[in-house]
């Protein structure tokens, strides 16, 4: 366990962690203002990777395929709000389970017929690709730092959203309460549609970020979405702060607990039960946190719905 | 029947009544009918809808009846299928042993899980329970001695005193069958119970329960851990029937799907989990012979039931036989 790793890992963790934001911002909006489960987030995510791959392979260039496949992923998901998620908004939360998990199930195996069970992958842009030197002996795939980048760029974007413009005040005054909003005249309706076309961009740009560095493939949304669930309830369900600060610390303690476990429990005990216990305990981590923030608040940590 | 009066009093006699009875006679004489057809596989078919419907059970006992909605209810079975593995790894397999490991494993995460779960409310229930299910998953994942995300072979089914009884599909067909019945009951029984009066009036209203002096979490836990048994046998069922394990069992889309069960028969009936269970996977067998694309098929299928058919099967029934009643 070197200095130098721990600098890499904590990078790593920090663009694990950002990545997670951009999926869990979309996802605590929509919950939060909607009081809708969407399950069918992660598979938003999925197909903002395969519209940028579809792109690319028709303009061969990286950022006319971010445009379009936002443009894209922005269609659909309004579709999707306009012909089933509309409908479900009144229901229980069983319900909204259920049919967004039916749409998880469709759009998985369409992403199998339509563009084949096999991984597909998308070259990161010629003039940002290859490593930079961070430290003397450090290198660091400059990719990885462009998505710490954007993310923080979108985090900052959506904090002055939030803050500072009418919409935004909304959306905070929806998240706290719905129907207040609604009986004071706003056209709730429409509200939902923005935030939800919102998250769901915000999806997409996150699935088109990581392509380049993860394969794409069918399902691929599916563990992330649970993280950004896991993000979202540390984070306390509605609020844009603690989705950014539980998804950077979900990040951390994931990547550097699965780089760490090992070498950390080979101090109290022999290599070999260490190697098989290491990874175990690891994987648990971030659900063992979950826990323990639940346990002593119950809200998450930055509560904000006023019931 | 005066017990049934107890779990819908505001509901008058009607023949849905006798539907537990019809489904239990079904399933006692589908090993005849099997007899006549490819046996071997509609046995095996058959004996697995019997399984997830004693998992599908549980969770419409603490869904439809207390109002939780787990979405981790999987790992129960992940937990009682790993019990039976990682006993039969170890040369154990006799049924005295690894059926009670098996129960005492799933009730013990049960009430660790649900002290923490239970603290929270509805979404955050669901998240919570989905996590945690994630959490056993991906620890079985990483069990390597044990096979990791490939899962392990059983090498024998479970024996009772050095007999193998569950070798006969037949024989292990209605041993699993008594199971069943032994779970309705059993989740019948507590319903009506003074017990699930209280914690049926936990889901109307958790603050007039407690203001009456009940302490609803305890009462709640107490469910969890009694569905997360219930789960965890079915776990020991099923890592018999396929005579493998792996942590495919526990993986959220499982939990999900046994929701879809719950919701499919109709929530909140019991013998609705039953109904789900075999529509679920004989809809999955029959729509997957047909197509290897199919759930292109079944994903639409699930949002318009939600849309449109609510109340599931029994619902369906319900409505139809009291139109047909007034009319």
């Amino acid at each position: 366990m070197s200095l130098s790793l721990l600098f890499v890992q904590t990078l790593n963790g920090l663009q694990f962690g950002v990545l997670l934001f951009l999926i869990a911002a979309g996802l605590t909006l929509v919950f939060g203002v909607m009081d809708f489960i969407n399950l069918a987030h992660g598979v938003q995510y999925m197909l903002g990777a395969y519209l940028a791959v579809m792109f690319y392979a028709l303009t061969g260039n990286f950022l006319v395929a971010l445009v379009l496949a936002l443009a894209a992923a922005l269609v659909f998901g309004l579709l999707l709000e306009f012909v089933v998620f509309r409908h479900l908004y009144e229901r229980d939360h069983l319900e909204q389970v259920i049919a967004t998990f039916g749409i998880i199930m469709f759009l998985n195996q369409g992403v199998k017929v339509v563009w084949g069970a096999a991984p597909l992958s998308l070259p990161i842009p010629e003039m940002l690709s290859g490593t930079i030197v961070l430290m003397p002996g450090i290198l660091y795939p400059v990719w990885r730092l462009v998505i710490i980048g954007s993310g923080l760029g979108v985090g900052l974007i959506l904090y002055l959203l939030v803050t500072q413009t009418r919409v935004g005040m909304l959306v905070r005054a929806g998240a706290t309460n719905a129907r207040i909003v609604s009986a004071l005249g706003v056209d709730i309706r429409r509200l939902f549609m923005i935030v939800f076309g919102f998250g769901t961009m915000l999806a997409a740009f996150a699935g088109v970020m990581i392509a380049p560095i993860l394969s794409v493939e069918p399902g691929m949304g599916d563990g992330v979405l649970i993280l950004a669930f896991v993000v979202i309830v540390i984070g306390g369900i509605g609020s844009m702060r603690g989705a950014f600060i539980a998804a950077l610390l979900i990040g951390l303690v994931d990547t550097l607990g699965r780089s760490f476990a090992i070498d950390i429990l080979r101090l109290v005990m022999p290599p070999s039960p260490a190697r098989t216990v290491g990874p175990a305990i690891a994987s648990m981590l971030i659900y063992v946190l979950m826990a323990l923030v639940l346990y002593f608040r119950p809200a998450g940590l930055f509560p904000v719905r006023g019931r | 029947m005066t017990d049934t009066t107890l779990i819908a009093p505001q509901r008058k006699p009607h023949a849905l009544e006798l539907a537990p009875v019809f489904i239990f006679l079904v399933l006692a004489l589908a090993p005849v009918a099997a007899a006549f057809g490819p046996e071997t596989y509609l046995l095996g078919l058959f004996t697995r809808v019997m399984v997830f419907a004693i998992a599908a059970l549980a969770l419409d006992f603490i869904c439809g009846y207390g109002g939780l909605v787990s979405f981790g209810h999987a790992a129960f079975v992940g937990i009682g299928a790993y019990s039976v593995g990682i006993l039969s790894a170890h040369g154990v397999t006799d049924i005295l042993i690894s059926l009670p490991v098996a129960l005492a494993a799933s009730a013990i995460f049960a009430y660790l899980t649900g002290t923490v779960c239970l603290r929270t409310k509805s979404v955050y229930f669901i998240m919570i329970t989905l996590a945690f299910g994630q959490m056993v998953y991906f620890v079985a994942g990483s069990l390597a001695p044990y096979g990791g995300d490939d899962g392990m072979t059983l090498q024998v089914r479970s024996t009772l005193l050095g007999f193998q009884p569950f070798k006969n599909d037949r024989v292990f067909y209605y041993a699993v069958l008594l199971f069943l019945l032994a779970a309705y009951l059993a989740c019948r029984a507590i319903v009506a119970s003074r017990f699930g009066r209280v914690f049926r009036g936990a889901k109307e209203n958790p603050v007039r329960m407690a203001t009456i002096g009940y302490d609803v979490f305890k009462y709640q836990r107490i469910a969890y851990v009694i569905a997360g048994m219930i789960g965890g046998l079915a776990g020991f069922l099923l890592a018999n029937v396929v005579e493998f394990v792996s942590p495919a069992y526990m993986s959220w889309q499982r939990s999900g799907e046994l929701i879809i069960m719950v919701l499919f028969g109709g929530i909140g009936t019991l013998y609705g989990a039953i109904v789900g269970a075999a529509a679920f996977l004989l809809l999955e067998d029959g729509l997957g012979s047909i197509t290897e694309n199919w759930k292109l098929i079944f994903g639409p299928m699930l949002v318009l039931i939600v849309l449109f058919a609510r109340g599931g099967v029994v619902g369906l029934i319900e409505r139809l036989t009291g139109r047909a009643g007034r009319g």
